[in-house]
């Protein structure tokens, strides 16, 4: 062994937040926490350690199927800015030891949520998982410019698990509250693609500003920001809607809608000219839209509790 | 002669034990608190089907 291999193997050698980071901790914390408001918000009563293992098992899910994507796209992550420094393309963890941690975790979340709570969630979270990994990470992403649109369902299904943990089944109400994050992915992802367009370029990802250039995704995303307010809007219609959740959709649909017709109105030499501001501030503000509404629902579903027995419903 | 100087590549080594350590002792604990709740919590549901068979 010479001392260059000596400093090779240094380098490689992965410490614990090296490994955590293969379970993208940043969106693993958006799953906990729309899980946990479809858990709360769900009729009935589970045992608080019960919810709490449960949404660990479906973190430990989300975390296992982002593992999975960061072991099969280690050769698109090398290439683009934003995922270089991912443990894989920075050289900490093997491809095979990624793998090996995004199957083993994957079955052990399913089986011990399957265990905790019932099948139904269980259920969920494997169709979560192959979804995640397989349909959107190996069958979607490199084919079609639709790889958001269908690869988003994967991001949606926590609180339709969460709800399933304590009612063991799939209702109208679940379905909407994974209707909002499904419709909530393609205009927040396209906002990203606006300003991240070269890095997707230069790894042969065909997102929509890349195939179809950029005025067709200012037109997409104003289109799909009013289906989404639409989707948002049924929510009122159901149960677990309160006053919080009407304040939260009226102030954000209108703040997102306000933010969509502005981006559709710009060119790119007026993006350019700003460094992409309005598009930056969009791509934030969907970041606050979603944790707004399910904040909201978590709020209503709190104070249904609490003043419940005094009459107070919904607005509708 | 003992190496008494510790390498930045130790630290990192020792940080992935530790954190296996940690995971696994979290582990234990949960799994003891889930069959702890899952033992003393009674299945209403259960315990009415199981008095109509008999």
């Amino acid at each position: 062994m010479t001392d260059a291999t000596i400093i090779l193997e240094d380098d490689r050698e992965a410490g614990f937040g090296d490994f955590f980071a293969l379970l993208k901790p940043r969106v693993m914390s958006l799953v906990v926490f729309t899980a946990m408001v479809g858990l709360i918000v769900a009729p009935g009563t589970v045992h608080p350690f019960v919810a709490f293992f449960s949404i660990l098992c479906i973190a430990i899910g989300g975390g296992a199927s982002g593992a999975l994507n960061m072991w099969y796209d280690a050769d698109i992550d090398r290439v683009m800015k934003r995922t270089k420094g991912r443990p894989i393309p920075a050289g900490k963890v093997s491809e095979g030891e990624a793998f090996a941690i995004g199957v083993t975790l994957s079955a052990f979340s399913v089986v011990m949520l399957g265990l905790a709570s019932n099948w139904v969630a269980a259920g969920l979270l494997a169709f979560t998982i192959f979804f995640y990994a397989v349909v959107y990470t190996m069958w979607l992403k490199r084919s079609t410019p639709q790889n958001i649109v269908i690869g988003g369902a994967a991001g949606a299904f926590p609180p339709m698990i969460g709800w399933a943990v304590v009612t063991g089944d799939i209702t109208l109400t679940s379905c909407l509250m994974f209707a909002l994050t499904f419709m909530w992915t393609p205009p927040h992802f396209w906002a990203l693609a606006l300003f991240m367009n070269s890095d997707y370029d230069k790894a042969k990802v065909p997102m929509l500003p890349v195939t179809h250039g950029t005025r067709s995704t200012r037109n997409h995303i104003l289109v799909y920001t009013l289906i989404l307010a639409i989707t948002a809007g049924a929510l009122l219609f159901t149960s677990i809607a309160g006053w919080c959740y009407l304040v939260a959709f009226v102030v954000m649909n209108a703040l997102f809608i306000v933010g969509a017709v502005k981006i559709w109105r710009r060119d790119d030499a007026a993006s350019k000219a700003d460094n992409f501001k309005t598009e930056r501030s969009f791509f934030k503000l969907s970041l606050v839209y979603l944790f707004a509404h399910f904040t909201a629902l978590m709020f209503d579903a709190m104070l249904s509790g609490l003043l419940g027995g005094m009459g107070i419903g919904g607005p509708f | 002669m003992a190496i008494t100087k510790l390498h930045e590549l130790h630290t990192r080594r020792k940080s992935r034990n530790v954190g296996l350590a940690l995971v696994l002792g979290l582990f234990v604990v949960l799994i003891l608190g889930l069959t702890v709740v899952k033992v003393t919590t009674v299945d209403v549901s259960n315990v009415g089907s199981a008095g109509a068979h008999e």
